[in-house]
């Protein structure tokens, strides 16, 4: 599960912090169904009115839930998300940044063992507007997310948000916000997120926000050649300076990828339009939505 | 975060149980001198955390004491690839058979820890890839079975490594072992050498530590290579700031590496030229008016752009970090804002009473009059 609907029940691991009090509460105001919190030192106590558990293991046995969300600092990530996977959860939206890489690998390598979905590390979470949101996004923020059709990929919580609030100046709404996160080992790519969108039922086009560095615009470029929903694309860093290099057996890794040149050309080949200004999404995404590649699947932008 | 090649060997491999050659670190011509009597000829190698040493001339061989002082004081005089050469290593000098390469790396794709071993040691790993992709052998690291001496046996089968064979396994798996318990993002044995005495061992080592790992690898990290910047970024880092000074007029100060990078696209797209980057991201966000006096101290800056999305940042607290800055500072450079998301009805009014200036709606036409008036 990556799209977050209203029938998912949220665990906030952290809950009782100051950020995770915060959030929490921002979260139940937009509608998402918050069960229950963790924190080892509070167990038994209940907190905004949901009841605290020390484990995500006892919370799954007193409270069940779908999905967790961590606001845990990166010390104890890794144990907070083995916590999560192992007590059964569905989806694990990671937030911490800077955990370190040996426990990130650590996570994704329990996570591929139940069948968990991992989002992030580094993320700024998830929002279906009209169903609510998980994690650090101004997702109760009207002049910013409006309910609609178009879904968005975005690593970027800040420019994520400043697309979302140009897509609802613009009067066009979205089915969803994906906060994939910024960390170079995320559990779900901008691909993975991508398949999503082409199956979610909600969404009629995809604005899909990359970044500098890696491979994985490339790799969703190459899912985007087959897809009928139109994508519309914004590629962040072309004006960066070359970013430090890991070294020589960093960039066999990487290959001839990573750089913006190639991945505009990629997505173009894929017959995705790609914008040189995150303002210029919303002209894009509406000769898109006139003009698709296939005629047949023509679909105005509000059913 | 990098090590220089002494502390590599001496503090990761070494007590791995990696053999690397007899070695003493010298950080004047004399104590050259006097080392060289330890070995007889010699390598005299620059201690710089760059692979373009060689190439440099930063790596030669001296044959009596009198050889070794000289060589050491050109050396030790020496910038290689924008680092000062400050120390040197006298290493044994090795008669080389055979070389081999071998590292270990967190791999993006597999989400795994990835060992890699070649044939062709000595040369670029990526030209081997290009060049003879058959003398490369990866392998991602299944964390239930780990990498022991089989599963490095395994690795290496149908390569010829003739009388290395014996002891390269053992050497891969103590490496993976070691990259663990340090948290390397990267260490990389090139060339791992077959000596004319049978002798198998670490000619160099190229070492990157996990910055994310740095709090509980707190002793090794002490011991890194201090990374190369100017005065502003080395404020910027005591601060808890990531500042990077450009050549560019027009100062960004945004919130988010997504939202600084995008800050910096639509400057070049308008014909101008970011003067830096600034992210004040996640925590950050409540150090804004120590990143505006960073931004305001780089002298190229003519103008600035504030561009403000708040997601988890509040902008309202953001905005009244650059407004109480910017009354203490008094600076002369116009600056243009553009203010979104969490707080921003607080902060546009902070903004307007504050500094009588008004942001403008759309991002691109702050950034359009910030490039204008540095013009």
């Amino acid at each position: 599960m990556i799209v977050y609907r209203q029938h998912a029940r949220v665990l906030v691991q952290g809950m009782t912090g100051k950020q995770g009090s915060f959030w929490t509460e921002k979260m139940l105001a937009c509608g998402t169904n918050v069960v229950a919190g963790v924190n080892p030192k509070r167990a038994g106590e209940r907190h905004l009115g949901l009841p605290v558990y020390a484990t995500a293991r006892e919370a799954m046995a007193g409270t069940p839930f779908d999905w967790a969300v961590m606001f845990i600092p990166p010390a104890a990530a890794r144990d907070a998300a083995l916590d999560a996977i192992e007590a059964g959860a569905r989806t694990v939206v990671i937030l911490t940044e800077h955990i370190p890489a040996r426990d990130v690998i650590a996570i994704h390598h329990a996570a591929a063992g139940h069948g968990t979905r991992i989002i992030g590390p580094n993320t700024a979470g998830i929002v279906t507007p009209g169903d609510g949101f998980v994690g650090i996004m101004p997702g109760h923020n009207g002049n910013i997310f409006q309910p609609g059709e178009v879904g968005v990929i975005s690593r970027s919580g800040s420019l994520g948000t400043l697309i979302c609030l140009n897509l609802t100046r613009a009067g066009i709404g979205q089915s969803a916000f994906l906060g994939i996160g910024g960390d170079p080992m995320i559990g779900t790519t901008t691909r993975d997120a991508l398949e999503a969108l082409d199956r979610d039922e909600a969404t009629r086009a995809v604005v899909m926000v990359g970044e500098i560095g890696g491979a994985m615009e490339e790799e969703a470029a190459a899912y985007a050649a087959g897809m009928s929903k139109p994508v519309v694309s914004f590629i962040a860093g072309r004006a960066s300076p070359p970013g430090k290099k890991m070294g020589h057996a960093g960039a066999i890794v990487s290959g001839a990828f990573g750089s913006y040149a190639g991945k505009r050309r990629a997505l173009e080949a894929a017959g995705v339009a790609v914008a040189d200004t995150p303002g210029e999404i919303p002209h894009l995404l509406r000769s898109a939505l006139g003009a698709p590649r296939d005629a047949a699947q023509a679909v105005p932008l509000h059913a | 975060m990098n090590f220089l090649e002494h502390v590599a060997k001496a503090r990761v491999l070494a007590p791995a149980g990696i053999p690397v050659p007899r070695a003493v670190h010298c950080r004047t011509p004399e104590e050259a001198g006097s080392a060289f009597a330890e070995f007889g000829p010699c390598m005299v190698k620059a201690q710089v955390p760059t692979g373009k040493r060689g190439k440099a001339g930063g790596i030669r061989a001296a044959r009596s004491p009198e050889e070794a002082v000289e060589v050491a004081r050109a050396i030790l005089g020496m910038t290689i690839d924008g680092h000062a050469v400050e120390s040197v290593l006298l290493e044994e000098r090795a008669e080389i058979a055979r070389e081999f390469y071998a590292a270990i790396l967190n791999d993006t794709a597999s989400r795994r820890p990835l060992v890699l071993f070649s044939t062709e040691g000595g040369m670029d790993i990526e030209e081997v890839a290009e060049s003879r992709p058959e003398a490369l052998r990866r392998h991602p690291v299944d964390l239930d079975r780990g990498f022991t001496e089989a599963e490095a046996r395994a690795l290496v089968s149908g390569l010829d490594l003739g009388p290395a064979a014996e002891a390269i396994p053992g050497i891969l798996a103590a490496l993976y072992r070691i990259s663990g318990q340090v948290d390397a993002e990267l260490i990389e044995v090139n060339p791992l050498a077959l000596l004319a005495d049978g002798r198998v061992v670490a000619l160099d080592c190229k070492l990157t530590l996990d910055d994310s790992a740095a709090f509980r690898q707190a002793d090794l990290a002490a011991a890194a290579a201090p990374e190369p910047m100017t005065a502003l970024e080395r404020e910027g880092l005591e601060q808890g700031l990531k500042f990077i000074q450009l050549d560019g007029n027009v100062g960004v100060l945004a919130n988010g590496a997504g939202l600084t990078m995008t800050t910096m696209d639509v400057i070049s797209h308008c014909g101008g030229r970011p003067a830096n980057f600034l992210e004040i991201g996640g925590e950050a966000y409540t150090k804004s008016e120590a990143a505006l006096r960073l931004v305001l101290a780089n002298p190229g800056v003519k103008s600035l752009v504030v561009n403000f999305c708040g997601a988890f940042a509040r902008t309202d607290v953001m905005a009244e970090g650059v407004v109480t800055a910017w009354k203490r500072l008094s600076p002369t450079v116009p600056v243009f804002f553009s203010i979104h998301g969490t707080g921003e009805d607080e902060a546009v009014r902070l903004v307007r009473d504050g500094l009588g200036v008004e942001p403008y709606d759309m991002m691109e036409d702050a950034v359009q009059a910030a490039v204008e008036a540095a013009r």
